[in-house]
């Protein structure tokens, strides 16, 4: 692991949005204000920080008094909600500008939100928004499908900490990330316009292709 | 940790040649230091080496090292050590004194190691793309930077098999998630000798000053499991963005501000998958190579991994 001087860089863990949704628990690993805040993954981890590849498909600015950016961001998955105000004006600027539909990589921070009668929301706060190709987006489902595959690999391995943290706190039976990831796999086994195709770049026409295609 | 018995043997044969000394004297006298005197074995080995070599009349480069076992270059980490290595002939340099018969890059799997032959020495030359077994031969530290020398005892044998000269540049994969500051256009002190990067038109060394404009790329490369800091310098920021220092001035230019550059890299950069091959320097890789991994991926290995779980 990362043990370089100074502070350590928080990794940006690879989620699909039927995971990532589900869960509800943040905590802190020590009583230091500026601690970081963690989000607990179904799976079993911990997460500061995501990355994540997607098709654009909304942008709303949900702001009563300020913009205040919302994207909806697809996966293979389900959808992830993005949101971005005056704090995070690049990102709020990009979803401002962006036409959807488009690929978009977002890093950002979990968010959880309670609403009034219960239910957590969970949100990306995100610190950069960027354009990519279709080839990005495929390579992140099946990174993001690995390490799913590790968290599922290792939840109830002994001494894995967070993995007995999300039996006790949301006891979900976590097959049905493993029946995720395998459909995310095959919807681009299906859809691959990609095989035997330029390994340098997606290319222009593959984007336009795969965006004008509904989102799922 | 060998014990005395051990040591004594080693010591004994090396001086076979030389002098009658048995295993037993020897071993007497390393006891004598290592047990009345708390000596510790080491200490203890190179005096009783010591007092052989001066009875013997001979200098301590001309016994034959202990055991027989050949280093990696990769594993020089320690000044005045006797080693054997089998290495190939990766590069011969020109020497800049006569003192100097050659002077180059020894290689084997665990990278490569410079290495000097003095003139006084008289041994053969080695030749480039050539592998040889090097007996006797020893390291030496410059700055924490090892180096080998040869020296008149060093054995040269060349090897039928050709030795594979190892990499040893770090390679870093995974989404490009971040720049750090510092990254685009930027100053650097034109002191001599000193590159230091302005901070508001100084540099912390020599005050405030013209600085001398300069490209690069401080990213972060992040593979789900853990970070990795890699520098793409001028020529390989222009490679990953296709903004070249001139075009990059010119846009600061027209912009009156630096940072529209960072920005503009940020855009065509970030977000994106990349291989990053290259020698490290301190925490971070240096980018020699790389190539950005947008093409096909194959799901299949995945897949079948996950319908086996």
């Amino acid at each position: 692991m990362s043990s370089n001087n100074g502070p350590t860089r928080e990794v940006a863990r690879r989620v699909f949005a039927a995971e990532y949704n589900d869960g509800s628990h943040t905590f802190k690993e020590s009583d230091d204000e500026r601690a970081p805040l963690y989000y607990l993954l179904p799976t079993g981890e911990r997460t500061n920080r995501v990355f994540l590849v997607g098709t654009l498909t909304e942008t709303e600015d949900v702001g009563e008094d300020s913009e205040y950016w919302r994207g909806r961001i697809v996966d293979p998955t389900g959808t992830f909600f993005a949101y971005a105000g005056q704090y995070q004006p690049d990102a709020a600027a990009m979803l401002r500008d962006l036409d959807a539909p488009a690929y978009v990589a977002v890093v950002g921070k979990p968010r959880t939100y309670e609403t009034d009668d219960g239910t957590v929301n969970v949100s990306v706060r995100p610190e950069s928004i960027t354009e990519v190709s279709a080839g990005t987006r495929d390579r992140w489902v099946v990174e993001t499908a690995a390490r799913t595959l590790d968290r599922i690999e290792a939840y109830d391995a002994e001494g894995n900490e967070y993995g007995r943290m999300a039996r006790e706190r949301y006891n979900l039976d976590v097959d049905r990330y493993r029946e995720a990831t395998i459909s995310a796999l095959e919807s681009l086994e299906e859809g691959d316009e990609l095989d035997g195709g330029d390994a340098d770049d997606g290319g222009a026409t593959d984007d336009r292709r795969r965006e004008s295609e509904p989102p799922t | 940790m060998p014990d005395v018995r051990t040591h004594a043997e080693e010591i004994s044969a090396q001086f076979s040649d030389h002098l009658d000394v048995t295993p037993e004297e020897v071993a007497e006298k390393l006891r004598t230091l290592v047990e009345e005197y708390s000596v510790p074995m080491d200490e203890a080995r190179r005096s009783v080496t010591s007092s052989y070599l001066e009875e013997a009349g001979m200098d301590r480069e001309e016994i034959a090292p202990a055991g027989g076992e050949s280093t990696l270059v990769g594993e020089i980490d320690d000044d005045e050590q006797w080693v054997d290595l089998e290495v190939q002939v990766a590069d011969l340099w020109e020497p800049r004194h006569e003192s100097i018969a050659q002077v180059g890059l020894l290689g084997d799997e665990s990278g490569t190691i410079k290495f000097v032959a003095f003139s006084t020495s008289e041994l053969p030359e080695l030749e480039e793309g050539v592998s040889y077994a090097l007996g006797n031969v020893v390291t030496d530290e410059y700055e924490g930077d090892y180096s080998v020398k040869l020296n008149r005892t060093t054995t040269i044998t060349e090897l039928d098999e050709a030795v594979e000269i190892g990499d040893d540049s770090t390679e870093a994969v995974g989404a490009l998630v971040d720049l750090q500051s510092g990254s685009g256009l930027i100053k650097r002190c034109p002191e001599e000798d000193c590159t230091r990067v302005l901070q508001n038109g100084r540099c912390s060394e020599h005050g405030p000053v013209d600085g001398e404009f300069d490209l690069r790329v401080k990213a972060v490369l992040d593979d789900g499991q853990r970070v990795q800091e890699v520098i793409f310098d001028e020529s390989a920021t222009e490679a990953l963005t296709g903004i070249s220092l001139p075009e990059a001035k010119q846009m600061a230019q027209d912009a009156l501000d630096t940072t529209v550059v960072e920005e503009e890299i940020a855009a065509s950069v970030v977000g994106r998958y990349y291989r990053v091959s290259g020698p490290e320097l301190g925490r971070y890789v240096l980018a020699d190579e790389f190539t950005e991994l947008s093409g096909g991926v194959d799901a299949e290995e995945t897949l079948i991994r996950a319908r086996s779980i």
